[in-house]
């Protein structure tokens, strides 16, 4: 399980508003994987798909996420190797969704005034704190709650399942499809 | 000091005996609803990770309204998938394609009551509050996990107290009453927020114009819209501010393209020609809806060069549409009268515009590209905008119109629906 203590990463800056659109373009959605990653954020930046490494730290201003409750917007950043997202404010369902793909995201007030591109970010999900820069500013983030954090240790809702699964197994349980399982098969 | 009804169901639901504005809470959930867009991708999930039985099969409910009839093998197969997967986790409460829109059929089948904690696979799920429920919609991933847990996270929300005086003038419906709030609001004001509807006001509201309202919650970023019925003035903590509509001074309202908070006056929009015109939705294609369009449409035809699309909201909504004759009035005038559905509201099919297309529709969302091709222009309105813009052929203020023929303007708003 990922350490939600020590995320470290290059920044990249983005401005107010970044939509679930921007995130995830609507006319790729039937396009293979690879070929939808690359239009991530094009229309903010068109260099980010492209140049963003592992481990990178998304920083924002208000409102990121905003628009619809695709699940592939916080999807695609994952698949992209972002550590986490650290914006001014948050949209709400971008939010959830993010937490149940495993995405770290903070609401991190005066982040985006805070960060250059490309500056070191180190962030404490657990604390709820974020370093900007060596020895640079430190700003409080809202914490997360245990809840959410015990599904971001797990890297989202997918792998928890999972766990539940088995401890479900152990317990004797039958599989969904097995004769009888259901009542109602 | 008084709760909002927010703070008092999450209370109640997370077992506290309070809960205050900003707190999170894990809260036991009284309803899910999952429609056939959603449902085999979070069942699929469950059956992926070896899920192997929902907390409580009883309280889901799985709706087919989208994509119905099937409109491609994709869908059919997407569906039957879904099929295959409800019965396997036991669940009963299956409504299959024809009986309407997901939100409406909670509703009509008491599957959501006051005070209820409800999630759906859908954003205007806030439609409950109409009811008195808090509403919202969730993604898959976490529809999946309230399906294996009955639990789910939630913050608690700030509330903005909404208090209605008087009541709505003739031809002015509660569509023009929450697209004025649009204005007023934006889509900012209210993000995160609970919406809460009280005052004298209210009471002139019936059942199917609060679910107009609750539905169009959620475009102004709201996380519940909630009419409590509470008669207590809100002055607790979590309230954070207050909108005051006086009723007697609304007029018809309409969205313009492209977003559902460019909202104008109609006066201002009149004699834009149109291609086409939509009533239908979780938001107007209730039995009130049809009735003020029928009032108008009756006897008369549709202008030359637009087409009508009418979608009932449920079967229920169709049947009594049928014994009062209005399906007639209706096809009479040039409409085409679909089943039950979602219909053309989120472009999936039935009714897409072709590019440089413009329409009219009594839904809620009039995104670019939200009903076809992102090149056609939607507008929003009420039923009574929508049918007199039908019978000009360009958006029309319907209220010269309605004082012109007596007896057409002054359909009661707050009157429910007949029960089958
Ligand atoms: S009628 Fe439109 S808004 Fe309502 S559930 Fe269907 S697609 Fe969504």
């Amino acid at each position: 399980m990922p350490s939600l203590h020590e995320l470290r990463g290059r920044a990249w800056c983005f401005g107010a508003d970044i939509s679930t659109d921007m995130l995830s373009p609507g006319q790729y959605v039937h396009h293979p994987m690879p070929e939808r990653l690359r239009h991530v954020l094009e229309a903010a930046r068109p260099e980010f798909a492209g140049a963003v490494r592992p481990g990178d730290i998304v920083v924002a201003g208000p409102n990121f996420g905003c628009g619809s409750s695709r699940e592939s917007a916080p999807q695609h950043l994952v698949d992209l190797g972002v550590a986490a997202v650290v914006a001014d404010s948050l949209a709400r369902i971008f939010a959830r969704n993010a937490i149940a793909v495993g995405l770290p995201v903070l609401t991190c007030p005066g982040i985006s005034a805070a960060t250059r591109d490309g500056d070191l970010v180190a962030v404490d999900v657990a604390q709820g704190r974020v370093t900007v820069g060596d020895g640079g500013s430190v700003l409080s983030a809202d914490r997360i709650p245990e809840p959410m954090l015990d599904v971001l240790r797990h890297g989202g809702i997918e792998p928890l399942l999972r766990t539940m699964a088995a401890a479900q197994a152990a317990a004797g349980d039958l599989p969904p499809s097995a004769p009888g399982a259901a009542a109602s098969l | 000091m008084s709760a909002t009804a927010a703070e008092t169901i999450l209370a109640r639901a997370s077992g506290r005996e309070s809960v205050r504005a900003g707190e999170y809470v894990v809260a036991e959930l009284d309803a899910l609803m999952l429609h056939d867009i959603f449902a085999a991708d979070v069942l699929g999930l469950l059956e992926r990770t070896g899920i192997r039985r929902l907390s409580d099969p009883e309280r889901v409910t799985v709706i087919f309204d989208h994509m119905v009839p099937a409109p491609s093998v994709a869908a059919a197969a997407h569906q039957a998938a879904a099929r295959r997967l409800l019965r396997a986790y036991g669940i009963e409460a299956f409504f299959e394609m024809g009986r309407g829109i997901c939100h409406q059929v909670m509703v009509e089948e008491g599957r959501v009551g006051p005070g209820q904690l409800v999630v759906g696979t859908d954003s205007h799920s806030t439609t409950y509050g109409a009811v008195g429920a808090a509403g919202c919609g969730i993604g898959s991933s976490e529809m999946a996990y309230a399906l294996a847990t009955g639990r789910l996270w939630f913050r608690v929300p700030e509330t903005i107290a909404v208090e209605l005086e008087g009541r709505l003038a003739p031809g002015v419906t509660a569509k023009d009453l929450v697209l004025s709030q649009m204005r007023d609001l934006g889509s900012r004001q209210a993000q995160s927020r609970s919406v809460e509807y009280g005052g004298e006001g209210v009471a002139s509201l019936g059942r199917a114009a609060r679910m107009t309202i609750a539905n169009m919650g959620v475009e102004m970023g709201a996380k519940f819209s909630i009419f409590p019925d509470a008669t207590s003035a809100p002055d607790g903590p979590g309230y954070v501010a207050t909108q005051l509509i006086q009723l007697d001074t609304l007029a018809p309202q309409v969205a313009i393209p492209h977003h559902v908070e460019s909202v104008l006056p109609v006066t201002e929009v009149e004699g834009t020609a149109l291609d086409q015109v939509f009533v239908g939705s979780c938001t107007n294609g209730r039995i009130e809806d049809l009735r003020q369009v029928a009032v108008v449409l009756r006897g008369r035809h549709i202008a030359k060069g637009v087409r009508l699309i009418v979608t009932p909201a449920s079967s229920t909504v169709y049947r009594q549409a049928l014994r009062e004759g209005l399906v007639d009035d209706l096809v009479g005038a040039g409409a085409l009268v679909e089943g039950p559905g979602c219909g053309p509201c989120f472009g999936g099919h039935m009714g897409l515009l072709a590019p440089g297309e413009r329409c009219l529709g009594t839904h809620n969302r009039n995104f670019r590209g939200r009903m076809g091709s992102p090149d056609a222009e939607i507008y929003l309105g009420s039923p009574f905008t929508a049918a007199v813009s039908a019978l000009q052929g360009r958006i029309s203020d319907p209220r010269p119109w309605l004082a012109e023929h007596p007896g057409t303007g002054d359909r009661e708003e707050g009157a429910d629906a007949v029960p089958a």
